[in-house]
């Protein structure tokens, strides 16, 4: 493998004996055999396909697709192309992927600073739920979740209530949705402002601490502009421009609001949950590593317990985190697939129903493992480039 | 009468005072301790009064037979009992030989059959069963007894490892005609069939997993290029994508003469996907591995295939040990998926329990009996693989 330095003259060494020739041949060897392999399948695969009088092609992506989907973030009918009941598909999987992440997010931070608590309760119950958690299978856990919970709420008439807005029963959960009125353009425009307030204040800030200058707290002044922007803006659009929709019982199922399915909601809960207790010990393991000198040190500077956290801990812990939260992201988004056993139709149910009826399993599955692996390989792109930034920080 | 009584000095140890430092340090934690303190025992006295009193366990100890092994013949289930007596007798035998690390897990899958026996005793399979377990159980602990006291060979204990998993498949399946019938791998269900999903998927993994993660170092492009979009096409889709490959898509691939059975297809499924996360944990042992050791190989005179073999796989494989463990621990929750393409693994078999009308609606106590034997399963292999990291002294040298 490692070149051997020649002494001797060029064509002194027999071919054979010459590593740069054995590379060559090496991989050409290689080259050839996984080539013959492909061929023998695909030799095979035409022939079985043959066999079966079925074709090969994305032909059919452009045909009636003829089934319904329970769930369309999109319209969506029947009579709609099978090329559009999959974006559906692929809607769904991003839809729940993406709430999914950001309220794991949230879960496992609490969960993995629960487990360095100095409070021991707390402490042990964060680390029973992170066993539990870890120790079963993901799959049962959508099971108990689906068929034992949310498929054994009350009947419509005597739904769960929760105040007078948010209602669990049979047919899912049903919460205020949140409406854009005609003067939300105006509140927008407010909350712009005030962002651009915040990042020009930042820079002030940055650029007079390495001059050396005080900053004043330019920064904590942005964000008071930031939020006296958006009051003010709220008032002047009239106090009107977002209007939350409150979920009302009609005589046989709830109108208005925002209604989530039972499946939806077992698969949201099901990946929260289960990817938390990951993120958890994620965090845990970040927070830990830093060495205690860092703390003392802060301790010694009289930070208080927050300021340490925020200020000294959190910046360096988050180095340590963000590499392996974003393999726990992307396991969340393929676990997302576990949909299709409770009947969520994500990405992997529809391109499933798809096969089923077309009779051409290989191009769908073709494309269902393509599109997983763009999700992916966006997911690592977007997470690297925040990678970067946090590691920037390093001096 | 009087005495002088000092007043005792505060208390800074002893149980109050550690409820002190612990639960009710200030306000805040004081408030937080009771809260949660409520919270919980709420939750445990519904937990606790729903599996004491309402739970119907009778569904689960009816059908236990079915969660163990599935469909497998009743008159054949020795045959299972036997290839648990190979395992637990090299078990016995690695403990004795190779010390500490081996002894944790003979200790463990000793607890486990231990375990096993016990739920037969409150189903309607018989003692017999319950017998065989105990026997394997302590099966271990005699034989490594022995072990300990004669000197086994290093080698012959490798070579009767290596042979087990192809004498134990040979055994469970049989071939027709002889005093062991033959038992489809259809007909395998239950815990056996999940836990053989996963040691087969591990085991042929393998020799895969150090092919890709050898082919990824290599300096040669082709090859390195081949094995790193292998391993990250693989880990970029989801396991269910590549069992479904695996179920309806391999079969196109295979000449139209070879048919092989689900369960063989889902284990080619498994193994294919977990090669490429095999092949991500040897690689982290190959980079553990100091150039020196190479630089020292090379000045030795010894070849590519040769530092390889000798010198760099020894020590990275030893070192991936632990991970591993941690791997098919993940693995073996895995193979659950193997019940959305119709299989009868633990968790398709409680499908099928459900589906029995004088189980109908007992979906909490299957769910948490399934539950309860994987989380058992790896919470004990992953305290082992806890102490064998240990042992081994992984990251301490």
């Amino acid at each position: 493998m490692t070149p051997v330095p020649s002494t001797k003259k060029a064509g002194a060494v027999p071919l054979w004996r010459d590593v740069r020739a054995l590379r060559i041949f090496g991989q050409i060897a290689v080259v050839v055999v996984v080539g013959l392999i492909v061929a023998w399948l695909v030799n095979n695969l035409t022939s079985a396909l043959s066999q079966r009088g079925l074709g090969f092609g994305f032909g059919f992506l452009g045909r009636t697709a003829g089934f319904e989907i329970s769930e369309t973030p999109i319209p969506y009918t029947a009579t709609d192309t099978y090329g559009h009941a999959f974006i559906v598909g692929l809607l769904n999987t991003l839809f729940v992927s993406f709430i999914g992440i950001i309220l794991s997010t949230i879960l496992g931070v609490v969960v993995g600073i629960a487990r360095l608590s100095n409070n021991w309760l707390l402490k042990q119950v964060a680390s029973g739920y992170v066993e539990i958690i870890r120790n079963t299978p993901l799959l049962v856990q959508l099971f108990i979740l689906y068929f034992a919970v949310f498929l054994q709420l009350p009947a419509i008439i005597d739904s769960l209530a929760i105040g007078d807005s948010v209602f669990l029963n049979q047919r899912g959960v049903f919460l205020p949705g949140p409406q854009l009125t005609s003067t939300f353009g105006i509140l927008l425009g407010f909350l712009v402002a005030g962002v651009v307030l915040v990042i020009v204040a930042g820079r002030v800030a940055s650029r007079l601490e390495d001059a050396g200058k005080p900053s004043h707290r330019l920064r904590t002044l942005g964000v008071i502009g930031l939020v006296l922007l958006g009051v003010v803006g709220w008032f002047v659009a009239g106090g009107q421009a977002v209007t939350f929709d409150l979920p009302v019982i009609d005589r046989f199922n709830f109108a208005g609001g925002l209604a989530l399915s039972p499946e939806f909601s077992s698969l949201l809960v099901g990946l929260v949950l289960y990817t938390a207790a990951f993120i958890g010990e994620v965090v845990r393991g970040g927070i830990q590593a830093i060495r205690r000198g860092q703390l003392e040190a802060a301790r010694a500077l009289g930070l208080s317990e927050g300021q340490t956290l925020q200020l000294v801990i959190f910046p360096q812990a988050l180095r340590i985190i963000v590499p392996p939260l974003t393999s726990q992201y992307l396991n969340l988004a393929k676990n997302s697939s576990l949909a299709i056993a409770i009947g969520y139709p994500d990405l992997f149910k529809v391109g499933q129903t798809m096969a089923n009826q077309t009779g051409q399993p290989v191009p769908v599955i073709i494309l269902i493992m393509s599109t997983y692996l763009a999700i992916s390989l966006v997911t690592s792109l977007f997470m690297n480039i925040y990678n970067r930034r946090v590691q920037v920080l390093e001096r | 009468m009087t005495s002088e009584t000092l007043r005792p000095p505060n208390v800074s140890v002893g149980p109050i005072a550690w409820l002190r430092a612990n639960l009710f340090s200030g306000p805040i934690n004081s408030l937080v301790t009771i809260l949660i303190g409520a919270a919980l025992g709420w939750i445990l006295l519904q937990i606790g009064t729903w599996a004491l009193t309402e739970a119907r366990w009778s569904v689960v100890s009816n059908n236990l037979r079915l969660f163990l092994v599935g469909q497998y013949p009743g008159d054949q289930v020795w045959r299972i009992w036997l290839s648990m007596a190979i395992l637990s007798v090299l078990a016995g035998v690695s403990a004795g030989v190779y010390g500490q690390a081996a002894r944790t897990m003979a200790a463990t899958l000793s607890a486990i059959q231990l375990m096993i026996g016990v739920l037969i005793l409150v189903s309607p399979i018989g003692i017999v069963g319950v017998l065989a377990y105990i026997a394997n159980a302590a099966a271990v602990w005699v034989v490594f007894a022995l072990a300990v006291r004669i000197t086994v060979p290093r080698r012959v204990l490798l070579y009767a490892w290596m042979a087990s998993l192809p004498i134990t498949f040979l055994l469970l399946s049989g071939f027709e005609g002889t005093p062991l019938p033959s038992v489809s791998t259809n007909v395998w269900g239950g815990l056996l069939l999940t836990v053989l999903l996963a040691v087969v998927g591990i085991i042929l993994a393998f020799p895969l997993g150090v092919v890709l993660a050898l082919g990824r170092r290599s300096e040669l492009p082709v090859v390195r290029i081949l094995s790193t979009g292998y391993i990250e096409l693989i880990r970029g889709v989801p396991l269910v994508t590549i069992l479904f490959m695996a179920d309806i898509i391999l079969p196109l691939f295979l000449p139209g003469e070879w048919r092989l059975d689900r369960v063989a297809r889902a284990m080619g499924g498994i193994t294919l996907f977990s090669a490429a996360y095999v092949a991500e944990n040897v690689r982290g042992g190959l980079q553990a591995i100091p150039t020196g050791q190479i630089e020292a190989a090379n000045a030795l005179g010894l070849g590519g295939v040769q530092t390889n073999l000798f010198i760099v796989l020894p020590q990275a494989l030893r070192a991936v040990i632990p991970a591993n463990v941690g791997l098919f621990i993940s693995l073996l929750k895995d193979t659950t998926l193997v019940t959305i393409i119709g299989l009868l693994d633990l968790l398709g078999i409680g499908r099928a329990v459900l589906a029995q009308s004088d189980s109908f609606g007992a979906n909490l106590e299957i769910y948490a009996f399934i539950a309860g034997v994987f989380f058992v399963l790896s919470y004990a292999m992953s305290q082992a693989s806890y102490r064998l990291e240990r042992a081994l002294g992984v990251g301490t040298r």
